[in-house]
Parts: C-alpha cells; sequence; structure tokens
C-alpha cells in the first residue's frame, strides 16, 4: 500500500506559565491511501493534538513542535513555511472538527464559507465557486441546495451543520481528511447518519481519513487500522480486528473492557482506575505503568519499545519481553463484542 | 531503536504494585472566593498601583488642609498673589519659584517660605485649596456612588425577586429614563435645586442608578436560573446557605466593580459641571473649580492649572485601574 | 422587524414627551426670570411677558410649548435679541457637528486598529501599550487633553491657532481631544471582542481551509469583532455632546455646546430646554439607529426574529 502521510518522532510541547506540557512525546504513526485510522485515547491523550499538528494549527505560542517530521508525500510539513502550508491546508489535507454548533462563521452565508477554499486552492470565479458550492451541498445531501447555499449557519440544524463543515472539508478533494471527534456533539441518530455519509464519501473520492474518537463503537464502524494513545505515546497500533480480538496493551484492554456491551448482563462498566499521568511532569517509564494492573518494577523506569506482533501490529508494553510474566487479556474486553 | 540496555535487570520483571493514590490528590488546597479575589488582585500589578495612589491621595485629602497653616480662602493679594511653585530639592523640575520670563516671583514679593503648589490671583495657598477641593470631589463621588447602589441594588433586586408584572413595568419605566442623556438630566437638575454639593449629588445619583439596578437585575436573574444554584439545591443546601454562598458573593462582585467604575464617573461630572458654570459656587473648591480656575489662566499662570489636572488625572486613571483589576479578580472565568 | 421599530419610536416619543413635559415644568418652576431685572417697571416686565405669552394659564402655555415643538419652534431666546431658539441652534449647529464627526471618524478608525492590534499581539508589550493608552484615554478627561494641547502645541509650540474657528488647522485640537475618549473605549471593547471572536472555532475552521492570515483577520475576525461595536455608538455620542461643551469653550468655538453653557450662565431657559431637547433627541435616534443597525449587520437577528438578550 502506499504511504500518504508518515509522521515520525513527533513531539509537541505547549508552554503555561505554571509548566511545559509534553502533549505529544514521540508519535510514529503511517497512513496509507484510501484508509481510515482511528486514534483513539482518553482526553488529554494527544490525540487532537497530533492531528493539529499535522494540519499545522498548534497555536505558537504557547505550543511548538519541537522534533520530529510529518511527511506528506515525501515533504516535510514541519518545516514549510507559514504561506506554503497554506497550499496543503484545505486543499491536500482538510479537517472537520467536533462541535458544528461553533465551527461556522454565524455572519457568512454557507455558500460563502464553502467557496472561500474553492477560490484560494483551485482558482475558481465566484460564480463557478457558487456552483460547485451548490454541487458539494447536494453531495452531502442537504436537500434544496439551491437555497440553502445562500443561507446562515442559523438556520440549519446540528446535523446539517456537520454536513456543511464536511462539505467545506472536501471541497478541494483533499487526499486526507482529519476528523476530530466529528459526531460527538450530534444526537445518536444523527452520528450514524454523519458516519454514513463520511464512508460513503470516502468511496467516492478516494480519501483517507484520520478519525480520532474515543467512541470504540465509532472505530469498528470506519476504521481499517486503530493506534491507541495513551499520555502523549502511540501504545498500540494494528488493524481493527487485531485491535478488537487480538490486543495486547493492558490500556487497550482496559478500554475495550469499558465499552459497554450487548450481549453480556454487566451490573456496572468496568472504568480503569486512577487518572492519566500529568504531562508537565511525564513519567520515566511506561505511562500507563500507575494504573496497569500488570505493572512491573521495569515499567516505572524504562519506556518499553515497540516489538512487533504482526506485520501490521506494534504494541510498546514490557509485557512482551521474554522475561516477562505471561499474562492474559481479562475476558471483560468481551472479544466479538463489536456492535456491526 | 532496540534499547540494549544493561540496567534491566530480571528482578525488574516482577509485578509490583504502584500506587495511584499520588494521582489523584488534588494538589491545592481550596480557596474561598473573596481570598482568591484579593490573591488575584494582588497579584495584578497596575491595581496595586491603582489602589496605593488611592489611599495616598485619600490620606492626603484629609490630612493636608488640617496640617496646613493657611484656609482655603485666606487671602493675601498684597503680599503673596500669583507666586510660582517652588518646592525645596525639586527645583531642577521648574518648580523654583520663577515666572516664565525667569523673574523669581518670592523675591519680588519678599516671602521667605515656599508655597508647594503656588498661590493664585487672591494669593490663597493653592496646595491647600487642592487637597480640601480633592476632599469636596472624593466626598461627592463617594455619596454619589453609594446612593447609586442603594437604589440599583433595590430596585434591580425588587424587579428581579419579583418577576412577572413588577418587573415588566419597572423595566419599561428603566427603559424610558435611559433614554434621557445623564448630561441633560443632570443639568436639568441642577438648574433646579441650585448649585452646590448636596445638588450635585443628588443629580448625580438621580442619573446614575440605573446602570447599578440593571447589573444587579441581570445578575440575580442569571443566577437564579443557574445550575450550580440548582445543583446545590438539589444537594440540600438551604436557602440561606445558597443566598450567602452563591448568590451575595457572586452580585456584590458586580456591585463592587460597578460601583469603582461609577466612582471615577461622578468625580469627572464633578470636574464637568465646574466648567460649565454649575459646580462648586466659590469661595469653596472642589478638583472641577480648581482645574476650571486654572484653565482661565492657562495662558499667563499655567502652574495654577497644573496640579489640579494632575490630582484628578492621577485619581481618575487608579480608579480604573483598580476597577479593571478588581474585574478580572471577580471573574471566576479568570481562576486558574 | 417593523412591529419592533414601530414599538421602538412609539418609546422614543414617549420619552421625548416625558423630557419635553420635564423641561417645561422646570421653567416654571426655576427661580428667577429674565425679566428680573431692576431696571425695568412692573409694567415693563408685564408686557414682556404678554409679548412672550408669559400671562397665559400653565396649561395653555404648556400646549403652545408642545405644539410649538412640533413645528420645530422652540421659543424664543431671552438674550439673544429675542431670536427663535431653533434659528440660533442651526446658526451654531455647524461648527459642533463638524469636530464631532471628525471626532468620531478619527476616533473610531484609530481605536479600532489599537483595539485589533493589541488583541492580535495580546500579552505583549505591544498589547500593554495600547491598553495603557485607553486606560489614559478613558481616564483622563477631555478637557485635560485639550488644556495640554493648547498649552503645549498652541501657545509654547505655535503650531496650531489656539483657539477660534477657522480652517482645518482650527479644527485639529479640538477634534483630537474629543476623540481621545473614542479612541479608548473602541480600542478597549475592540480588543475584548476581537479575543472573544479569535477564540471562537469558526476562526480554526477558516485556518483548515487555507486561508491566509489576513483572509482570517479582516474577513473572519475582525468582521465579526466589529458588530457589537455599533453598541456603544449611542453612549459614544453622548460622550462627544458632553466634551464638546467644555472643549468649545477652551478652544472659543462658536458652537451649539459653546452657546449651550453661555445659555446657563446666563439662565436663558428656552435655549437651555431647545438644545437639552436636541441633544435628548440626537441620543435617542442615535440608539434607534444603533438597534436597527444591529439587526441588519448580524444576520442571527436579521432573520432569526428574536433579539440577543
Amino acid at each position: 500500500m502506499d504511504k500518504l502521510l508518515e509522521i515520525k518522532d513527533l513531539q509537541v510541547t505547549f508552554k503555561t506559565y505554571a509548566a511545559t506540557v509534553q502533549a505529544v512525546r514521540g508519535v510514529n504513526l503511517t497512513v496509507n491511501k484510501r484508509e481510515t485510522l482511528a486514534i483513539v485515547g482518553e482526553s488529554g491523550s494527544g490525540k487532537s493534538v497530533t492531528s493539529k499538528a499535522i494540519m499545522g494549527l498548534i497555536p505558537n505560542p504557547p505550543g511548538k513542535i519541537t522534533g520530529g517530521e510529518i511527511l506528506f508525500e515525501g515533504t516535510d510539513l514541519t518545516k514549510l513555511s507559514e504561506r506554503k502550508m497554506q497550499k496543503y491546508r484545505g486543499n491536500e489535507i482538510s479537517m472537520i472538527f467536533q462541535d458544528p454548533m461553533t465551527s461556522l462563521n454565524p455572519t457568512m452565508t454557507i455558500g460563502k464559507q464553502i467557496a472561500e477554499g474553492l477560490r484560494k486552492h483551485q482558482g475558481l470565479s465566484k460564480s463557478e465557486a457558487r456552483k460547485r458550492a451548490v454541487q458539494l451541498l447536494d453531495l452531502v445531501g442537504i436537500p434544496n441546495p439551491q437555497v440553502r447555499v445562500k443561507q446562515y449557519p442559523h438556520e440549519f440544524s446540528g446535523g446539517m451543520r456537520q454536513r456543511v463543515v464536511i462539505a467545506i472539508a472536501l471541497a478541494c478533494n483533499p487526499k486526507l481528511l482529519i476528523a476530530d471527534e466529528p459526531t460527538t456533539a450530534l444526537d445518536v441518530t444523527i452520528q450514524a447518519q454523519i458516519l454514513d455519509l463520511m464512508k460513503d464519501l470516502q468511496a467516492k473520492m478516494d480519501t483517507a481519513i484520520i478519525l480520532i474518537t474515543h467512541d470504540l463503537g465509532v472505530v469498528a464502524n470506519m476504521a481499517h487500522r486503530v493506534a491507541v494513545m495513551y499520555g502523549g505515546k502511540i501504545v498500540e497500533t494494528g488493524t481493527v480486528d487485531e485491535i478488537f480480538y487480538r490486543p495486547k496493551h493492558p490500556y487497550t484492554w482496559g478500554l475495550l473492557s469499558s465499552m459497554p456491551k450487548l450481549h453480556t448482563r454487566q451490573s456496572e462498566l468496568l472504568a480503569i482506575p486512577g487518572t492519566p499521568p500529568d504531562l508537565a511532569n511525564p513519567p520515566k517509564g511506561c505511562p500507563f505503568a500507575a494504573r496497569c494492573p500488570h505493572a512491573m518494577k521495569v515499567c516505572t523506569e524504562f519506556m518499553p519499545d515497540y516489538s512487533d506482533v504482526s506485520d501490521t501490529q506494534q504494541v510498546a508494553c514490557w509485557l512482551q519481553d521474554e522475561r516477562a510474566p505471561k499474562v492474559e487479556p481479562p475476558e471483560t474486553i468481551g472479544v466479538g463484542g463489536r456492535t456491526r | 531503536m532496540s534499547v540494549v540496555n544493561d540496567n534491566i535487570t530480571l528482578d525488574m520483571f516482577q509485578p509490583a504494585q504502584i500506587s495511584a493514590d499520588e494521582s489523584d490528590r488534588i494538589s491545592a488546597p481550596s480557596i474561598g472566593f473573596w481570598k482568591d479575589a484579593w490573591l488575584r488582585l494582588r497579584k495584578n500589578k497596575a491595581a496595586v498601583v491603582g489602589l496605593f495612589f488611592i489611599v495616598l491621595i485619600v490620606i492626603m485629602a484629609i490630612v493636608a488642609p488640617m496640617l496646613s497653616k493657611y484656609g482655603i480662602d485666606d487671602q493675601d493679594v498684597v503680599n503673596r498673589q500669583n507666586l510660582y511653585p517652588r518646592i525645596p530639592g525639586l527645583e531642577w523640575l521648574g518648580f523654583d519659584g520663577k515666572d516664565s520670563t525667569g523673574m523669581d516671583t518670592y523675591e519680588l514679593n519678599g516671602v521667605k517660605q515656599n508655597f508647594w503648589f503656588g498661590t493664585d490671583e487672591l494669593g490663597r495657598d493653592i496646595w491647600v485649596r487642592v487637597w480640601a477641593g480633592t476632599r469636596i470631589s472624593l466626598i461627592i463621588a463617594l455619596i454619589a456612588s453609594i446612593g447609586d447602589c442603594l437604589i440599583g441594588v433595590a430596585y434591580g433586586g425588587i424587579s428581579a425577586y419579583y418577576g412577572g408584572l413588577v418587573d415588566n413595568v419597572m423595566q419599561r419605566v428603566i427603559e424610558i429614563l435611559a433614554g434621557i442623556p445623564n448630561l441633560v438630566l443632570i443639568i436639568l437638575f441642577i438648574l433646579w435645586l441650585g448649585g452646590g454639593m448636596t445638588s450635585i449629588i443628588l443629580a448625580l445619583i438621580i442619573s446614575g442608578w440605573i446602570g447599578m439596578a440593571r447589573i444587579v437585575r441581570g445578575q440575580v436573574l442569571k443566577l437564579k436560573n443557574q445550575e450550580f444554584v440548582l445543583a446545590s439545591r438539589t444537594l440540600g443546601s438551604s436557602d440561606q446557605r445558597i443566598i450567602w454562598k452563591h448568590l451575595i458573593p457572586n452580585v456584590l462582585g458586580q456591585i463592587i466593580i460597578t460601583l469603582m467604575f461609577t466612582i471615577p464617573g461622578a468625580i469627572f461630572f464633578e470636574a464637568f459641571l465646574s466648567f460649565i458654570g454649575l459646580g462648586i459656587p466659590a469661595p469653596a473648591a472642589s478638583l472641577g473649580s480648581l482645574n476650571q480656575a486654572g484653565f482661565e489662566n492657562l495662558q499667563i499662570y499655567p502652574y495654577m492649572a497644573l496640579f489640579p489636572a494632575l490630582i484628578l488625572s492621577i485619581l481618575m486613571i487608579s480608579f480604573n485601574l483598580l476597577a479593571d483589576g478588581l474585574r478580572d479578580a471577580f471573574d471566576p472565568r479568570m481562576r486558574k | 422587524m417593523a412591529r419592533y421599530i414601530a414599538g421602538r419610536i412609539g418609546y422614543l416619543i414617549i420619552t421625548l414627551f416625558i423630557i419635553a413635559s420635564f423641561t417645561f415644568l422646570l421653567m416654571q418652576l426655576l427661580p428667577g426670570s429674565p425679566f428680573n431685572s431692576e431696571k425695568l417697571t412692573a409694567d415693563q416686565i408685564q408686557i414682556l411677558k404678554h409679548e412672550y405669552n408669559l400671562d397665559d394659564p400653565i396649561p395653555i402655555q404648556f400646549i403652545h410649548y408642545i405644539g410649538g415643538m412640533l413645528h420645530g419652534d422652540f421659543g424664543v431666546s431671552f438674550t439673544y435679541d429675542g431670536r427663535p431658539v431653533s434659528d440660533l441652534i442651526v446658526h451654531r449647529i455647524g461648527p459642533s457637528a463638524t469636530i464631532g464627526f471628525e471626532a468620531v471618524v478619527f476616533g473610531t478608525i484609530v481605536g479600532l486598529l489599537l483595539g485589533i492590534i493589541a488583541a492580535l499581539k495580546r500579552n505583549t508589550y505591544i498589547d500593554y501599550l495600547a491598553m495603557f493608552i485607553a486606560v489614559l484615554g478613558i481616564s483622563i478627561p477631555s478637557f485635560v487633553f485639550a488644556g495640554l494641547l493648547q498649552y503645549y502645541i498652541g501657545v509654547k509650540l505655535e503650531w496650531l491657532p489656539i483657539a477660534f474657528w477657522g480652517g482645518f488647522k482650527f479644527h485639529i485640537m479640538p477634534a483630537f481631544s474629543l476623540a481621545v475618549g473614542v479612541i479608548a473605549n473602541i480600542a478597549r471593547f475592540m480588543r475584548t471582542e476581537m479575543l472573544d471572536v479569535l477564540g471562537q472555532d469558526y476562526i480554526v475552521t477558516a485556518t483548515a481551509k487555507g486561508l491566509s492570515k489576513a483572509s482570517v483577520i479582516f474577513k473572519h475576525s475582525v468582521r465579526n469583532a466589529m458588530i457589537p461595536i455599533v453598541t456603544i455608538l449611542g453612549p459614544m455620542v453622548v460622550g462627544i455632546m458632553t466634551g464638546s461643551l467644555v472643549i468649545e469653550q477652551i478652544f472659543a468655538i462658536p458652537g451649539i455646546g459653546d452657546q449651550f453653557v453661555n445659555s446657563i450662565t446666563k439662565r436663558d431657559y428656552p435655549m437651555i430646554m431647545g438644545t437639552t431637547l436636541l441633544f435628548s433627541i440626537l441620543f435617542l435616534v442615535v440608539i434607534l439607529i444603533v438597534d436597527i443597525l444591529y439587526g441588519v449587520i448580524d444576520p442571527r437577528i436579521r432573520l432569526g426574529g428574536g433579539r440577543k438578550s
């Protein structure tokens, strides 16, 4: 498969008044053409920061990419000037955001907001861009696009707004679409519609998608591959089957266990005890050690290396070391617990 | 990137229970609303400087006229008319008692002692008049602001508390009153009541309470329906506790901020009224009347305008800085 | 929308009526009359009173007064040789309107720029400097600025005329003195609004489209931040009116403010009342325009029907 995006040892820090927070600490990722990669993890694990880094949207100050490379078709995006980066944003790489209620400019018509990117990147005239905007609205399933194109965001419902946001993102046929929790703020019934729309458009437009979410149901529905992030690092990657059926990292086990299941009667949801590490003072060793039920002394001292479980699955855990005791994943991960 | 690390020994692969309690601890002790606000205000350098100058000016306004041997209306046109300011140690700044032609006004009149701010055309000591005037201006501003506050809190509170028809009627009244420019209201009232301190204070209150009433009403209405109040009620807090722990601190913060913005407004209006001939009648002095007298003599005796304008400006800046600081300090969103 | 505007105009008329009644009442209550001079005999006063219709019963006078007002007749001045108040106001409005307009335009432009720059450079020394200038502008009364300018630029440096009315050179100092407060208020307001807008998600969306920084700042941020600025137009106009009374006196400008102050000193009540009403009408019309304008430029209000509270 062709590599579209390759992230090598990415590091991002934020300076606050009190401390320097190392939000992303050496992330390696690959996204192939036309595939969907899901990045999962809890709040503060660094998944949103990673996606913003790809877009060059880390606010500086306080944020800064302090190391690593982001290679998009061989070009290192971190080295590009702001002006050159603008040619990628919205053109080669686009992004959709979490909250459609706030991610559209309230005082500009929908049509203008879609047309802006088209005029900038494809040099369309005003009327051409307007025509294309109508087509795009139609494409994302907004009825009556001729009329809607002249309306303002407050005249759209949440789900419809997210469709508009998707239309803006896909306006210039980007090769990569980053979706940062695209359905979190929507009603459950609307969620499914939006996910179906994204899948449908991906097939039509041959776009690769990075899907950032903490909803494993969405992952199972959408993704080809999964990267699990914790404490600013990727702790495990693999195909969706590998992560759901043969997970190796205790954190992945915990994530899967905490997912509610339909076919088993559970009196309560299983939570992972403890809280994520303070990334202003990141732990020396494995970030999950403090919450890991299988933690060993070595875990607190040294960060484990990635070991290959298969061609497609890597995991960073000392349990993979031959010297470590053999630990079986808990039954609560509910193998086969995929929602679809 | 394979690690060849000799430090990793076999015994490190024994399961170890690592306490998670550490990360769960809340790192800072909880701080009360007022203390927190005070701590944040103290960090705001501009506000502290403002507070310092306000305290300094208030002390001078109280003490300076008492310590001087001259009264505010002690005239002497023969011996000490139009003396330029002379401050020992500050001669290099131009406070050397010499006029624009370089003549020493003290030598000409045979005056031995120093008048720090100089004397006016009637030979009155400007130092005494400036501080006594500051006192009058401060008293006017303070009483007017407290008056605003009392009427505004009562009106706004009643309007918000009763709601419904009462609120509706009271708000329509406010809407009509708010349509009358302050300037017009104040001038008409003073024309009616005549000059003097009381009428200035009354005029300022009559035009000033509306802002406070609106803020109090808005705050009370907002807080009444806010989720933390509901949450607190759900948790079984008594009305007393809700009022004292939630409503009062939040509303009081807003009231103090508004009060702090009202005071400089009142000081300005007092000065303004003197300028258009509706201020404190002579021989009493206020910052406004002193400024006005100074400006009349600006081209011949510029020093007469200097000190009243300086004190007035410092006072206004200080109150605004303090008010800005308080606004930031009371804004819970600023809490880190 | 039409209903809303009609309602607002209704309020405007009620407010004006209340102000007019109040001013009329004041004229009756006020001590002293323009004819209290000792040189006049009782008969002469009576004749004068008759001439000015002051011997009618008070309700009749009130009806005359309100009726006259509706025809633009505010009575005659006691001091300016019995000339009609409206004539005098029209005669004097030019200079006041000119410097007021210049101050608003100059102050708004400079204030907006200062606020935008401060917001874009927030928490840098540029921001601190801009906001310090704004605090000075808000705090220091305009007459102090006027005095400083007049003394240093007019008297000492002799760059500009000290006072009086003439060509553009004569406008600069008074208009600038009036503009200082406008600059300060707009700069502070704009900075807050800009910071608010810059923190909105749609700014990230705009950046993520690949728009240039200039596009994001001007098309998305400044445009939206400027909408609420119209709400301070009302207070700004009052500020300019207040300032003009003092500034016109200091710079001896033959405008309405100067005339108003003179009529206060001379207790020329018809003149005071006429000017007062003029100021009130001006203020009310401005806030009415602002409210309508707000609905026009903010699509959320225009099409949503309801108003943001």
